[in-house]
Formats: structure tokens, sequence, C-alpha cells
């Protein structure tokens, strides 16, 4: 393909992509990244192998990779477009009758979603009840374009934002439209996105950098990476109109080692962008020129925090430093650096393409726009879920995610990671932004969210966590350091049943200091699942402290296993699965379980096949 | 200076912002960082092997000894933790009888946990290699380690699947 020189070249280039006779054909696009997992590889191997097999259906069908349909649960996941059917749990053995039904303009119905209110299958994927209630702003594309093929993002609205900007716009109205949108930070903290640009854009100075923040390391936090590996132009796109907003030349995605495909992709995007001069100098034939790099992270959470980030860029142990300097004033190698996340960036494109209003349109008064949120836990659908802000706790976890597994309980929804809170079964009803999560002790952050219900133990996740902080601070700041040490020390003897009176005072105390004693953002708020678990479940700790039981029954030094002689039948199910020869009977002879040799694996209570086996 | 070595820095700038990139492919050509091949990052760079040995051993990522053949990568995440990656865990301990972060004797794999792979609704997953395995049991797991370990026999030249050929 050729250099495109001016916004003219763009727009011809997209007519004729537009006009590309395979853009009419009927599509089989297939969830080829986070369903890998589930099996999507021999899905794909099965369609390649079909369509090479028949080479008459290319008249007709065309089959198309694309990134995560947001729908884990039910992966892997293919889709019919245009028509809009929706198969889950595909296999490799489903493709030669998929590919014969489409041809006919038939449905498989055994591969259709099964709606478990009505079971009813779904045919279209936007009757899913899982899609009825989503706003899908972000992930637009993510499901419907091949992510390594410029072309597909092209056919769509791609790098019109961009060509928007350079022809019509100058930086401060690029600025102010972004200001005006009321986008915020994505990646946690929730700073006005316009003004940080702003920041930077003003900052004296010839060289600025301009980074992107792909190290997603919450655990529990995975939009990020679907965005990457699924519309990674989108991402493109949203970083070349803020450095031509702030002024910058140079760029980096620093994206985490662990996602590798997100590398490839983001990989494959530039090099098709600077091949096609939407990415390099003299963009569309402007002034404007900008260079874009990856930086491979590698492997330590507190990179995800803005200076230690910058120091990693610079080749340093990835510990942050004290501000100011604000990267905004002294960044990367010493110049102005403005940096925001995934999700931020691919915000942008929409705003400059559709306007502020329209974004603005969508969520609440002091939040705009979208949200994803990582669904995960107890919950059935998992999955990436994009809702306007101010949606409640209940249409995610119910609406959308469609409630609790096995009809339990739905206790706490663990919001932001292990910088967030829990939000209590009483907030259900609460519209969630920025502001509101923060007043009840939780955070957007990246938009993690765990559901549990009555059968997690509250002290048990806050000691998880913290057990995640402690390993991942990076040890310069004592607070942090020494802080987060002595509360997992106390939680973790809070769950072996040596807890002791006052123990969760102190861990109070102690949090409270490690808050306002921390040097960065990962120590500020590394005490916050444990304050928040106390502040709403402090009987559980009580139980733990004073009766040395676990409500929840998963500690497993607090609970024991008993077989109950009435409903045992005497299969020895029990004793053949306990690894540690704690059952006793055989055969028609009731069991019973040494007290002294258990171990407390859970393994009879798992194998007994009439509920026999009792926790305590 | 280690042959891969020299094609690794052949390929980078002495700048100091180019160590990780270096650290990267290096691990990713010899399989982990040797106290040598760091010493000779370090004269590459102009910097203290210090320097050098101070990122490495702040990354996660960066190795000190042979790894081996498989990388098995337990996650615990919060999502595998509440759907019992505990289990997985165990059993992957005690079948392979090691501890986080060991290598087997015979060096065919390195047992590790990650805080979280990123596919949280598959939990709880396993890694091998690239390898995803979601919605583990610990049986699954103990067959996805079988099959891994047939798979080496199978390839030994003296194994007996191998005979026949």
């Amino acid at each position: 393909m050729e250099r495109l020189r001016s916004a003219a070249d763009l727009a011809a280039l997209k007519a004729r992509i537009r006009q590309q006779p395979r853009r009419r054909l009927t599509t089989l696009c297939l969830c080829d990244t986070g369903c890998r997992a589930l099996g999507s590889v021999p899905v794909r191997e099965a369609l390649l192998k079909e369509f090479a097999a028949r080479p008459e259906l290319a008249a007709t069908l065309r089959f198309q990779r694309t990134g995560c349909h947001g729908f884990c649960e039910a992966g892997p996941l293919l889709a019919v477009r245009p028509q809009g059917i929706l198969y889950v749990r595909v296999k490799a053995e489903d493709v030669p009758e998929i590919v014969q039904a489409t041809l006919k303009g038939e449905v498989v119905d055994r591969l259709l979603y099964v709606d478990p209110a009505t079971k009813q299958p779904v045919r279209l994927e936007r009757d899913v009840p899982f899609y009825r209630n989503q706003t899908r702003l972000v992930f637009r594309h993510c499901g419907q374009v091949d992510p390594e093929s410029i072309e597909d993002y092209l056919a769509l609205d791609g790098y019109e934002g961009l060509a928007k900007a350079l022809a019509e716009m100058t930086p401060d109205q690029v600025i102010a439209e972004v200001t005006a949108s009321g986008l915020r930070g994505r990646g946690g903290a929730g700073f006005p996105t316009g003004r940080k640009w702003q920041l930077c854009r003003a900052s004296a100075g010839d060289t600025k950098y301009l980074i992107c923040n792909a190290d997603e390391g919450d655990p529990g936090a995975f939009m990020d990476r679907g965005v990457c590996e699924g519309d990674p132009h989108a991402i493109l796109e949203g970083m070349l109109v803020g450095a031509y907003a702030i002024g910058c030349n140079h760029g980096y995605i620093y994206c985490r080692a662990e996602y590798p495909i997100a590398i490839q992709h983001l990989t494959t995007a530039i090099a098709d962008a600077e091949a096609l001069g939407l990415l390099g100098d003299n963009i569309l034939g402007s002034h404007f020129s900008f260079h874009l790099k990856i930086k491979q992270g590698a492997g330590a959470f507190v990179c995800g925090e803005e200076t230690a980030l910058i120091a990693s860029i610079e080749g340093r142990r990835g510990m942050p430093r004290t501000r100011p300097p604000f990267p905004a004033q002294a960044g990367l190698f010493g110049k102005p650096t403005n940096i925001n996340n995934v999700e931020t960036f691919a915000c942008v494109p929409p705003i400059i393409t559709q306007g502020a209003s329209h974004f603005a349109s969508m969520g609440t008064e002091r939040s705009k726009g979208t949200k994803i949120f990582a669904l995960a836990g107890k919950v059935k659908n998992t999955g990436l879920v994009e809702i306007p802000m101010g949606a409640t706790l209940r249409q995610i976890v119910f609406d959308i995610g469609g409630g609790i597994p096995k009809d339990r309980q739905f206790k706490a929804a663990q919001m932001g990671g292990p910088s967030g809170g829990c939000v209590p079964a009483q907030y259900l009803d609460l519209p969630i932004d920025y502001d509101s999560l923060q007043e009840v002790g939780a955070i957007m952050g990246s938009g993690g969210l765990i559901v549990v219900d009555e059968d997690t133990c509250m002290v048990e996740l806050a000691r998880y966590f913290l057990d995640f902080v402690q390993s991942e601070s990076c040890g310069k700041c004592v607070p942090c350091r020494v802080g987060t040490r002595r509360m997992l020390e106390i939680l973790t003897r809070i769950t072996k049943g040596q807890g002791k009176e006052g123990d969760v005072d102190l861990l109070e105390e102690i949090g409270r200091t490690v808050k306002v004693g921390s040097l960065c953002g990962l120590g500020q708020t590394a005490p916050n699942p444990v304050l928040s678990t106390i502040r709403y479940f402090r009987n559980e700790y009580e139980a733990h402290v004073r009766d040395k039981r676990c409500p929840a029954r998963v500690c497993r030094d607090l609970v024991t296993y008993r077989i109950d002689p009435e409903k045992c039948i005497a299969c020895g199910k029990c004793k053949k699965a306990c690894p540690a020869e704690a059952v006793e009977g055989e055969r028609k002879v009731k069991h019973r379980i040494l007290q002294d040799k258990c171990v407390r694996c859970g393994a009879c209570f798992e194998a007994c096949p009439v509920d026999a086996v009792l926790v305590a | 200076m280690h042959p891969a070595l020299m094609e690794v820095l052949a390929r980078h700038g002495t700048d100091r912002s180019d160590l990780i990139p270096i650290l990267q492919d290096a691990q990713a050509a010899i399989g982990y960082l040797p106290k040598d091949v760091m010493a000779d990052i370090a004269r590459h760079l102009n910097v203290p092997e210090a320097a050098v040995f101070g990122v490495a051993s702040f990354y996660a990522q960066f190795y000190f000894e042979a790894q081996g053949k498989h990388r098995v990568r337990v996650c615990r995440g919060t999502a595998c933790h509440v759907r019992g990656s505990a289990q997985v865990r165990r059993l992957i301990e005690s079948k392979l009888k090691v501890k986080e972060g060991q290598t087997t004797p015979d060096l065919l794999f390195t047992y590790e946990t990650v805080a979280c792979v990123g596919c949280c609704a598959l939990s709880p997953v396993m890694m091998v290699d690239d390898k995803y395995f979601g919605r583990l049991t610990p049986e699954q797991a103990d067959a996805v380690i079988d099959d891994y370990m047939r798979q080496a026999r199978a390839e030994e030249p003296n194994g007996t699947t191998a005979l026949g050929r």
C-alpha cells in the first residue's frame, strides 16, 4: 500500500476498502485471543481446513479471526456477521455444520446461547442478556475486526478521528473537546484527561513524550488486554490524537510481557500504520510527526505506577519517586511526559469523531462515558462488560452477569483490585462512578470486579490481597515495605486461628498509617481491601479472632470435616480420595474422619456423592 | 563471550534504556542470565555490573539459574483463588516434588505461581509455556502434567516409543 499524503488520500483508501467484494460476504468471526484458553485454536484450524477444502465457499462466506467478544464464560465464541448470530462453546467438530447452515441461511440451534430465565435459545448476539444490557463504545470494534488487519479498522471509522483532528482542529481545540467530553483516566485515579494533556502541553520544552500504560497488573482486571488484543489501532489512533494535542513526537506503549498476543497485535498495528504513513514523519501530509515503540514490562506490578514505569523504560529498577516534579514537568529522560491508560486512549477517537457531547451524554454528572469492567469470581456470566457510568452493581452482577451460580447469596463485590475495596450487598443499587465508589470505601481502579458469595471468607480475601501487595511492594519506602508485612503477619495469624484480641484495631491503625505515609499509589491504596472488609464485615474478623471460627468455612485451620452417619452410604469414594488416610471404614461400614490425621484438603467433601461430608 | 549474547548485543544500542530489552533477549536466547553474561552486558553498556544485576534482580521475569524445559505457571489471581487454585497448586507441588520457583532435577518443569494471567473468567487457570488450561480441577491439572511427561519420554532418543523407528 502507498503512503497516505493527505486526509483525502485516507478517505479515498477507505472508500476503496469498503468497496472490496469480501466486505459484502457473510463473515464467520471467531474470537481467537482470550478464547484460546477455551480451545479456539482447534476451531480456527477446522475453519481454515474447511475453507481450504471447499474453494467454492469463498464466493459467499469468509472466515475472520477477531479479538475478544467479551462473553468469556461461553467461549469459544463464533459470531456470524452481518446477521449477528452468536454461537457459544463452539468445538472444531461443529465447524462443518456451522458452515453448511450459514450457506443455507439457517441457524444451528444447538449451539445458541440458552437464556436461563426463559430456557429458550437466543439467536442474535444483541438479544443475549449479557450483551443486551451493555453499551459498547470502547469495545465497538472488538469481535468485529481482525486485530491484525489495518484494512478492517479502516473499513469502519478507523483513523477518522486522527484525520479530523489534523485537518480541522488546532491542538487546543482537541484538548478543549476532550475536556468537554468529561473523560477521566481509566487507569484508576480518574484524573481528567483533558486537563492532564493541557498541563503537559503547557510545560516548556521541545521534546515531549507520550506513554500508553498497558502494564495491566491488577489481579482480576483484563480489559486493557481485551482492547490491545482486539482493537490495537484504536489505541494507536487515540495516542496519535493525544500526541498531536500535547505536542509529542515520540511515544511508547509499555505493555506487560505476560500479554504476548497483545504485544504481537500492537507490533503488527504499528508496522501497518507506519507503512501507510499514519505513524512516522509528516502524518497525512501535515507537519505532525509521531514515532511509536513498544517497551515490554519485565514482571513488576509497581511499574503500573507512572514514575516507576518511566524508570523502567529508562532501564532502571522500577521504583517510584517523589512528586513533584510531576511527569508532565519532568518525566521520561527528564522531559515533559504524559501517561494515559489503554482504555483512556481508546475512548479518544470516538470523542473526536462523534463529538464531546455524545460521550458526555453517557454517564453521571462527574463521570462521563462508559467503563469496562472485568467481571469474574462467583458470577454466572464472566467476561468483559462495558456499561455507561452510573449503572448499578445490580445491573452488572445480575442483569449482565446473570447472578450467582447455584443460587447462592451475593455477599460483596471486590472492586478495583488490590487497591480497591469491597462493596457489600446493601449498595447493590448504588450508581457506580468514580466518586460514589470512593464514598463507600472502594475505588473504580482499573475496573476489576470480583463477585464473592457467602462461601468466600472476607478475612482470607483481604489476606490474599495483602499478600499480593506485600510481595509486589518495591521496598523503597518504610510504611509500605514494613507496614504491609506487619499487616500480612496479623492477617495470616487471624486466618490460622491465632488471632489476638486487639488485632483488628491494630490492623486499622497500621492500615491508616500505610495509607498516609507511603510514597506511591501502591502503598497509599494497599490497605484498602483490609480496611473495607473490616468496615463491612467486622463480625467475620471477630469470629476468627474470638471464636476461632471461619463463618464461610474457608480458612483451613478453622474448619473440621465430619461424616454424617445418617447420610453415609459407605461407598468408599471419600476414603479413596483422601490423601492422608484419614478416612476410616470400608465398604458397607459407615465412614468416619480421623481428626488427627485430617489435613482439611476437602477432597472427601468433593468426592462424596450424597453430600454426607459436613464442614463446620 | 557467549556467542548468543554477541548476536543479541549486535541488535541493540548502548544506551542505558537498552538494558532491559537486552536482558530480555539474552534470556530468551540463553534460557537464563548467567553471571558472566550480565558482566558482558555491563561492559557493553558501560555501566557497573551492580547496575545490571540490580535491574535484573528487581524484575520477576529474570532468572539466574537454568530453567526447566516447560514452565508451569499456576495463577493465584483473585478469581482463581476463589475458584480453587490452591488445590491445583497443591497437586502440582506434590506431583512434581518442587516448591514455587524450583525446577525438577530432570530440567523438564519449572514451577511458578503468577499473580494473574489475565483470563479470570476461565479460573482457575494454569499455563504450561504459552498454553492456557482453564476451568481446571486438580485431576485435569494432573492429566496435563502427565501428557507433558509422556511427550518428553517419547522424544527421548532411548525412549520406549522411539525404539521402533
